[in-house]
């Protein structure tokens, strides 16, 4: 063991290097985003599910709405609250939430996430008609 | 240590015994994770339009020029945003007009009468009851619906493979090769557009079907065209098949098409 200090010494430059990013980025997290809500939003007050539930879950809600207006035809949605709503990303989700960057992208990409709807779906029905 | 056999035995059963314990965890944490599901219901939407299979009688006795077609082609190609190409190579289309010989190959004699040689004939998807572009497709992208009987088609699973477009005898689907947004004025916000990489074809308006309306090119054409249940013997199209001389497109394939026209 005459080569202890060596070792030592390497094992020590290994575990600062190994762990620079963290200690160098420490407190300095991005902070989670707040998704700005439309004036339509805010006066509505529930989503079609509760916040939690629509943070946690929206897009198998999506996918949920997708398979049966398109596979079986079945276009409402009627919440636990007993409120009906077309299922429609468009026209109904959009139609509320109409500032994608304010809304949509601020957490896609605080997620780093870039979901492909808009490539088909029109991101603000109101807007631009 | 000591272990002696009994005590093994012991051991085996009580690890057995905690083995069970997580499928009844995970049965318990499923259920609670449905509750907040099924809470919520789906149906269908009150005005509805239903049908075992959805039909259409064309009266091409009612068609006389290109210009008679074009109000219906353009209703339909404005409220899907089906894009104008100029380049016949990038073109898209849902319903146009096409010569007799082309719509019918193989029905027509030697020396057809100088009317039907010129005048179009409008075709579409024919929403074939044994759709030979279902069964090419390798996604499920394009299925026959059971509730309606439209050949419908989810453009999130399509793949572009254009195995459909093959299958087809009829040449009612268009492939993107090209972004189409650009080429789409205006877009109607309601619908989505496609994206390049998709094939796509007529709907049979399911979108205004679910809310109670007729397809926009029934609609537009003010009863030169007829829709409804092909099964119901009461509708409107199978009194006109009834009461009238009707064809199809390339019967002899077996393709059982769900568009008729009166000649």
């Amino acid at each position: 063991m005459k080569d202890k200090k060596i070792i030592v010494a390497g094992v020590i430059i290994f575990i600062v290097i190994a762990t620079f990013p963290f200690w160098y980025n420490r407190g300095k997290a991005a902070p989670a985003p707040v998704p700005l809500l439309t004036e339509k939003a805010k006066a509505a007050k529930v989503c079609v599910r509760s916040t939690e539930y629509m943070k946690a879950e929206h897009m198998q809600l999506l996918d949920l709405w997708r398979e049966s207006v398109v596979r079986r035809g079945e276009r409402i949605y009627v919440s636990p609250s007993g409120r009906e709503y077309t299922m429609s990303l468009s026209n109904t989700c959009l139609d509320c939430h109409s500032n994608k960057t304010e809304f949509c992208d601020r957490c896609h990409n605080y997620a780093s996430v870039q979901p492909y709807c808009w490539d088909c779906h029109n991101d603000n029905p109101k807007e631009k008609t | 240590m000591d272990s002696s056999r009994r005590r093994v035995l012991q051991l085996l059963g009580l690890s057995s015994l905690a083995l069970t314990v997580k499928p009844v965890f995970n049965a318990f944490a499923k259920e609670e994770a449905q509750a907040e599901n099924t809470a919520a219901i789906i149906e269908r939407g009150p005005d509805a339009l239903t049908a075992k299979q959805w039909a259409m009688v064309i009266d091409t006795r009612k068609f006389e020029t290109e210009e008679e077609l074009k109000p219906l082609v353009e209703a339909c190609h404005k409220i899907h945003n089906v894009p104008h190409f100029e380049d016949k190579r990038h073109e898209i289309k849902w319903i146009w007009g096409t010569h007799y010989h082309n719509a019918f190959p193989g029905e027509g004699g030697k020396f057809l009468s100088e009317e039907v040689e010129q005048k179009p004939f409008l075709v579409l998807c024919n929403h074939c009851e044994n759709p030979p572009c279902v069964r090419a497709c390798p996604t499920q992208a394009t299925f026959k619906r059971e509730s309606d009987g439209i050949v419908m088609m989810d453009f999130h699973r399509c793949i572009g493979c254009r195995f459909c477009m093959a299958a087809c005898p009829f040449g009612a689907r268009s492939f993107n090769f090209r972004d189409p947004r650009p080429f789409i004025k205006p877009i109607n916000q309601k619908f989505p557009t496609r994206t390049k990489g998709v094939v796509e074809k007529c709907n049979f308006c399911a979108e205004r079907l679910a809310v109670g309306q007729l397809p926009a090119c029934v609609e537009a054409s003010e009863g030169k065209l007829a829709f409804g249940d092909l099964y119901d013997p009461a509708s409107s199209v199978r009194e006109l098949i009834g009461s009238n001389y009707t064809i199809r497109r390339k019967q002899t394939l077996g393709t059982e098409p769900s568009v008729y026209y009166i000649v």
